[in-house]
C-alpha cells in the first residue's frame, strides 16, 4: 500500500449510493480513503462510510464573496468542482474518484481543469502501476478494452457503476468530519429551478442496478409486463430511446441516455440499434425477448426468447416468484 | 447572431470500430460527422432563422460556422455540415494535434473560437452532448472553461431571450441524472444540446449539390497563435497503454416461444444463479 490519498466524492451527502460504495472499495486498493461532501453527512451516512474505511469526511464550507452558499446551488457542477479542487489542495490528495453521472462528469472536468490534473471518464477499473494511476475503459459498445496511465501528479477519474463489488473494509473506522473553506467565483449561470424526480417505485436506480429490464418499441407503450418482470427480479426498469421519446418511459438506456453495465440486462421488444447497444453492451449477461428472430440484439445476447413479450415476461415473472428460494 | 458549432469526425457507429497502435482507426470510407453534432447544427440554424424571422437581424445576416479538429479525412464531416446549411466550415489541422486528450481538444477549439471572434463577436458556441466515439461529454464544459464563458450543458430545450439592454439571456431546460433543471446565462456562452433537443433537418437537393464544392478553410495551430504542444500526444495528461478487442460472446441459446418461453427464461436465470 502506498501513502497515496484518495478522495471520493459523496454527492449528495444524505445517502451513500451503491456507486459510492463501489468507489470506496476501489479507492481502498489505491491508498488512504477520504470523502468530500458539499453538505453535512448524516449519522447513518457516517456509519456506512466508516464501515468502508473512510477516516475523514471533508465538508466544504462554501462561500461566494463572503456570503454562505446553501441549498440546491451546492449541487451545481461548478460549485462541486470548486469544492473538489479546494479539497485536493487542502489534503494534498493524489486521486479523486467520482461516479459517472452527467453532473459528476461536469464537476470532474472543471476540477481537473482547475488543478491541471489528468482526467479519465467512465473507467471500468482503476489500478496503480509504476507509481501511476492506470484506468481501464470498455469502449465501442463494449467491444474493446483500453488502458491509459495518468501522467500528471493528480488523477481525476469517474468510474462507471458495477465496476466493482462493494465490500466493507476489514476493520471499520470512526470517521471524523472536518470543515474546509471553499470560495467560489461569482457565476454568470443562474439556477432558475431544480426539481428532483421523486422515485416512488421502490426499484433500484437504473444506472446502479445489478439487474435491468428494459422495454422498447415492441411494448407498444405498455410497460406493465416489463415492470412485472423487473419487480420479480428486484430490477430497475429502463427503455430504449425510441420508447422514451414516445413518452412511454422516463429514462432510457443508450449511449446518450443512461449507460448501464449490470450483472443481468434483459431487453424486451428492443431491436438493439447501435445507439442502444452502446449503452448496454458491457452488461455481463444479456437476455433478449423479441418477436422478430432477425433482431440485431440476438447477435450480442447470451440467451433469447423469440416470442411476444406480453406472454413471455409475465410467465417468467410468475415462474421466478414461484421458484425463488 | 454569429454562432460557432464545434464538430467531430468520428467512425460511423454502424461500422466495425477499432484501434490500431492505441489510436482509433479513422478510415475515410467509414468516418462521418458525429451524429450528435447534427443536433448542435440544427439548434444553431434555428436560432439564426428565428432571429431573421423576428426581424432582429436582416434576412442575409447571421452566420453559423462549423469548426472541427481533424486530419484531411475530416472534410467529410464538414461537407455533411454544409449539406445541413451552415455558412462556413473550418478544419484545424496538424499532425502534432493527433492524440489530443479532452484538454488539448478544448484548447484548440477555444483558440479557433477566439480567432473567429477577432473579426466579429461570437455570440454563442454550440456543441453536441458527446462524441459517439469517446462519449466523454466533457469537451463542452472544458471549452467554456478555456474561453471563460458561461456554459449551459445538455439542453433539451433552448430559449433565447429578447435583445434588450446589454446582454441577451439564454435559458435552457435539462434533465440531468435525477433532476430537471432550468438554467440561464448571458451571451456570449457555450451551449451543449442533447439528441432530444431537436430533430435535425434532412439536407435539401440544392444544399447537397452546393456542399460538394463549397470551400473548406484549413487552419494550422500557428494560424491560431497556438503552440501545438498544448495538444496532441505531447500535451496529453494521459498516455494510452493498450487497446484490445474483447473476446466474442459465446453462441447464444435461443428459444422460440411455444407457450413455455417465459419458463425457459426464468430457468436460464435461475440455473445461472442470476436471480
Amino acid at each position: 500500500m502506498t501513502n497515496r490519498t484518495v478522495l471520493v466524492l459523496l454527492e449528495p451527502a444524505t445517502e451513500v449510493r451503491t456507486s459510492v460504495l463501489e468507489l470506496l472499495t476501489i479507492a481502498r486498493g489505491l491508498g488512504r480513503v477520504e470523502a468530500v461532501a458539499m453538505e453535512a453527512p448524516t449519522v447513518e451516512v457516517l456509519a456506512q462510510l466508516g464501515a468502508y474505511g473512510v477516516g475523514c469526511v471533508h465538508q466544504a464550507e462554501i462561500a461566494r464573496a463572503g456570503v454562505h452558499v446553501s441549498g440546491d446551488e451546492r449541487h451545481l457542477p461548478a460549485v462541486v468542482a470548486a469544492g473538489l479542487a479546494a479539497a485536493v489542495r487542502h489534503t494534498d490528495a493524489d486521486v479523486v474518484l467520482l461516479p459517472t453521472s452527467f453532473a459528476a462528469k461536469e464537476a470532474a472536468a472543471l476540477a481537473a481543469h482547475e488543478l491541471g490534473a489528468g482526467l479519465v471518464i467512465d473507467a471500468a477499473a482503476v489500478r496503480e502501476a509504476d507509481g501511476r494511476i492506470v484506468a481501464g475503459k470498455r469502449v465501442f459498445a463494449g467491444a474493446w478494452d483500453t488502458e491509459c496511465a495518468v501522467t500528471t501528479d493528480v488523477a481525476v477519474v469517474t468510474v462507471r457503476a458495477n465496476s466493482a463489488v462493494a465490500q466493507p473494509a476489514e476493520a471499520a473506522v470512526e470517521p471524523v468530519t472536518e470543515g474546509f473553506a471553499v470560495e467560489v467565483a461569482p457565476s454568470p449561470v443562474a439556477l432558475l429551478s431544480r426539481e428532483v424526480k421523486a422515485d416512488t417505485s421502490g426499484r433500484p436506480p437504473l444506472d446502479q442496478a445489478a439487474v435491468v429490464v428494459a422495454g422498447g418499441r415492441g411494448t407498444d407503450g405498455d410497460f406493465g409486463p416489463v415492470e412485472d418482470l423487473a419487480d420479480a427480479l428486484g430490477a430497475a426498469v429502463g427503455a430504449s430511446r425510441d420508447a422514451a421519446f414516445e413518452g412511454w418511459w422516463d429514462s432510457y438506456v443508450g449511449q446518450t441516455g443512461v449507460t448501464v453495465a449490470p450483472r443481468v440486462y434483459i431487453g424486451a421488444g428492443i431491436s438493439g440499434a447501435p445507439h442502444h447497444r452502446g449503452g448496454m453492451q458491457a452488461s455481463q449477461v444479456i437476455v433478449a425477448v423479441n418477436s422478430d428472430p432477425e433482431a440485431p440484439i440476438f447477435e450480442i445476447c447470451d440467451f433469447a426468447v423469440v416470442g411476444q413479450l406480453a406472454d413471455v415476461l409475465p410467465q417468467a415473472a410468475a415462474e421466478i416468484r414461484k421458484r425463488r428460494p | 447572431m454569429r454562432i460557432v458549432v464545434t464538430a467531430k469526425y468520428v467512425p460511423d457507429i454502424n461500422t466495425e470500430r477499432g484501434f490500431e497502435d492505441c489510436r482509433v482507426v479513422r478510415d475515410a470510407g467509414e468516418g462521418t460527422l458525429n451524429e450528435l453534432d447534427e443536433n448542435a447544427i440544427e439548434a444553431a440554424l434555428r436560432l439564426v432563422e428565428a432571429e431573421r424571422a423576428s426581424g432582429g437581424i436582416g434576412p442575409d445576416d447571421g452566420e453559423v460556422i462549423v469548426v472541427t479538429m481533424a486530419g484531411p479525412d475530416g472534410d467529410v464531416a464538414l461537407r455533411k455540415a454544409f449539406q445541413l446549411g451552415v455558412d462556413r466550415g473550418i478544419r484545424v489541422t496538424d499532425d502534432a494535434l493527433a492524440g489530443s486528450d479532452y484538454f488539448g481538444t478544448a484548447a484548440v477549439l477555444a483558440a479557433a473560437v477566439r480567432k473567429l471572434g477577432e473579426h466579429a463577436p461570437v455570440d454563442l458556441v454550440v456543441t453536441g452532448m458527446a462524441a459517439l466515439d469517446g462519449l466523454g461529454s466533457v469537451v463542452p464544459t472544458l471549452l467554456g472553461a478555456e474561453l471563460g464563458l458561461p456554459t449551459l450543458n445538455l439542453a433539451k430545450k433552448v430559449e433565447l431571450g429578447p435583445a434588450e439592454g446589454s446582454a441577451r439571456t439564454l435559458t435552457i431546460t435539462r434533465e440531468i441524472d435525477d433532476a430537471t433543471e432550468r438554467l440561464s446565462a448571458p451571451l456570449p456562452a457555450v451551449l451543449s444540446v442533447t439528441d432530444a433537443a431537436n430533430q435535425p433537418r434532412f439536407p435539401g437537393f440544392k444544399l447537397i449539390m452546393a456542399a460538394r464544392t463549397k470551400e473548406i478553410e484549413v487552419w494550422s495551430p500557428a494560424d491560431l497563435g497556438l503552440d501545438p504542444a498544448v495538444a496532441g500526444v505531447a500535451g496529453a495528461r494521459t498516455r494510452a497503454l493498450s487497446a484490445a478487442p474483447r473476446p466474442e460472446r459465446a453462441e447464444p441459446e435461443i428459444v422460440t416461444d411455444k407457450g413455455e418461453g417465459g419458463v425457459a427464461l426464468a430457468d436460464f436465470l435461475i440455473r445461472n444463479d442470476l436471480v
